[in-house]
């Protein structure tokens, strides 16, 4: 009897609350609702115009989710990325990357670039990253992010959490980074940057 | 999305003939204007809320025609207006106009202030002619309540008193008075009850005026009369770059609101009884829905605000009215610039569901705002959001502010403005 009215009860409730017009039945946000809500500061399908916001648009799908499994845990330094990505589920994660890398990527618009910096970081790239970012950081294997026509100065700030020891490394990566003087790692960002 | 330039450019002279159009007479300015010849969503004002909604439902449905409706050429972000009070930004850096944004998504522009609004009819009224459509979403931003400030006259003291709360020329009289002051004058800065635009903004615009006065005025100082108890928003932040930058420059005093203006003799009273002076006095009035949504009839029983769904910000009050942005009730999320734009979105996904007979889709929304403190460091802010029981809540345990102030945060707001005005404008 009991357990009766209590259905009855939440069946008025419910009667109620769709009188007031408040509870519609809608599907789970969909991938293009989900990452929608990025693009004010990852832009538009996930071409960025801001200098040290990345652009998600043809991303890796696969270090887009590792990004924000990274920022969700605190294992990667961030500013709100942190705070917004304990917002979603793993699920919902890898619903946004998936979404963001099948976007035409576009290379970031007109930057001012160290030519001396760029043919360094040519030489360095083909000696350091190139197994790993490939195609002058176009494409990538397994988990490395697309690197090419990054904002110069989401790059710095990645090259300098990795320097700081702020940003972990895979073991394969450290081999090649920790060799790497200040320089140098400003040498490659001018590099990928320069790539369209 | 192919555009036709010709009807665009039509349009726009449409635009410009109505607003010039006064000597029509009011029979010519009633009649219908654009015909609709398909399914078209009208969207009224072209701000944070507007452009988005207008390029989304575009970009989600393009056989439906989407006009938009704005009664400025320009518009001015509020976001970042504080630091050109401050002499740290251009406005034109905040300035965007409308045409690569109309070409990009095929939005017809019409330059026209919306008169009202026939939902019987479908139709919005403008000073050039009435507009019909099929469902219709208004991001008209906020109003004031001047009634509620005794003394204030709309015409001639925010020229005295700028409230700078709608950027633009406002923003340069604040400035400008602010210029014009003495070393060793006194700000006076009065925040109205929460709900408001923008809750850290008050306490940003204190921040930045603070800057202003430490590198030009260092003998003056500001006080905040707030008619909250306490700092609403960043509160914690906000104190501790307080105390970091601008130690006996700020006077906080809460729980004084401020009901009684005098711009002859440059005071305000508070709770009409204390009497409180300043050489540049900066009136932050209450707010409400701007004025179409009260004409619409979508402003609740609080007469200030409007109640909407929240999965497809339809209106309570009147169907196929939606409402997004500052002047909706949208629970969690904040009146801010960001939610706005989050919130075009989901209202154009479920727009462009209903006008398909599609099914409707659950709200997914972000908030991030950042704050200077400085001419170098800022704060910030970040929420996620999603529906509830027909609530618009935070997702528990996400969320929340930056552990500090810093010039890395500072650098982030530089680019989320660059990324949400370009998102707006292209």
């Amino acid at each position: 009897m009991k357990q009766i009215i209590s259905s009855w009860s939440r069946v008025l409730v419910t009667l109620a609350v769709l009188a007031a017009g408040s509870v519609v039945q809608a599907a789970p946000a969909t991938p293009e609702m989900l990452s929608n809500a990025c693009a004010g500061c990852h832009g538009t399908n996930g071409v960025s115009a801001g200098f040290s916001m990345p652009s998600l648009a043809g991303q890796n799908r696969v270090a887009i989710a590792e990004a924000m499994k990274g920022f969700k845990s605190g294992e990667r330094p961030s500013s709100v990325m942190g705070r917004l990505a304990k917002g979603y589920s793993d699920a919902e994660i890898e619903a946004m990357a998936d979404f963001f890398s099948k976007q035409k990527a576009a290379p970031a618009a007109a930057q001012s670039l160290d030519l001396a910096m760029v043919a360094k970081g040519k030489t360095l790239h083909e000696r350091h990253c190139k197994r790993c970012h490939l195609e002058s950081g176009k494409e990538f294997d397994e988990n490395a992010a697309v690197v090419a026509g990054q904002w110069l100065k989401y790059l710095q700030i990645q090259m300098a959490d990795y320097a700081d020891g702020k940003r972990k490394m895979s073991e394969k990566k450290a081999d090649k980074m920790k060799p790497l003087s200040r320089d140098e790692l400003e040498a490659i960002a001018n590099y990928y940057a320069s790539i369209k | 999305m192919t555009v036709d330039r010709r009807s665009f450019l039509k349009l726009l002279s449409a635009g410009t003939a109505g607003v010039g159009g006064a000597s029509l007479s009011m029979a010519a300015r009633a009649a219908e204007i654009m015909p609709k010849s398909g399914r078209r969503v009208v969207v009224v004002g072209g701000g944070y809320g507007g452009t988005i909604a207008a390029k989304y439902v575009r970009m989600m449905d393009p056989s439906i025609e989407v006009v938009l409706i704005e009664r400025n050429r320009q518009f001015v972000s509020c976001p970042f207006s504080n630091l050109v009070i401050a002499g740290e930004r251009k406005i034109s850096d905040l300035t965007l106009g409308y045409d690569k944004l109309a070409a990009h998504y095929g939005i017809k522009v019409v330059f026209d202030e919306v008169t009202a609004v026939d939902a019987e009819k479908k139709e919005v009224v403008t000073a050039g002619g009435s507009i019909g459509y099929d469902r219709l979403i208004l991001s008209p931003g906020i109003d004031f309540r001047f009634d509620e400030l005794e003394g204030y006259d709309p015409a001639t003291t925010p020229g005295i008193m700028p409230h700078a709360w709608k950027a633009g020329e406002q923003t340069l009289v604040l400035k400008k008075k602010l210029e014009e002051m003495k070393d060793g004058g006194t700000v006076v800065l009065s925040v109205p009850l929460t709900p408001y635009r923008c809750p850290p903004g008050p306490y940003e615009r204190t921040s930045m005026i603070a800057w202003y006065l430490k590198n030009n005025k260092p003998k003056s100082k500001i006080i905040v009369l707030d008619a909250n108890p306490d700092i609403t928003s960043k509160a914690g932040l906000f104190r501790k770059g307080w105390a970091k930058h601008y130690a006996g420059m700020i006077e906080y005093r809460g729980a004084k609101k401020v009901t009684v203006v005098n711009p002859a003799g440059m005071s305000v009273l508070v709770e009409g009884i204390e009497e409180v002076k300043g050489d540049v006095i900066n009136v932050i009035p209450p707010q409400r829905a701007g004025a179409i949504a009260v004409k619409a009839g979508v402003v609740g029983p609080d007469k200030n605000w409007c109640p909407v769904n929240a999965t497809t910000f339809e209106s309570t009050q009147v169907k196929g009215i939606h409402v997004i942005g500052d002047a909706c009730i949208a629970g969690a999320m904040p009146k801010s610039g960001y939610s706005a734009n989050s919130e075009a979105k989901v209202c154009a996904t479920n727009v462009v569901a209903l006008m398909n007979g599609r099914e409707l889709v659950d709200l997914s929304g972000i908030n991030t705002c950042y704050s200077s403190i400085t001419g170098k460091e800022a704060v910030s802010v970040a929420g996620v959001y999603k529906v509830d029981q027909g609530k618009i809540v935070a997702v528990p345990n996400s969320g929340g502010v930056s552990p500090d102030l810093s010039e890395l945060e500072a650098i982030y707001a530089d680019s989320w403005l660059r990324n949400i005005m370009t998102e707006m404008s292209s």
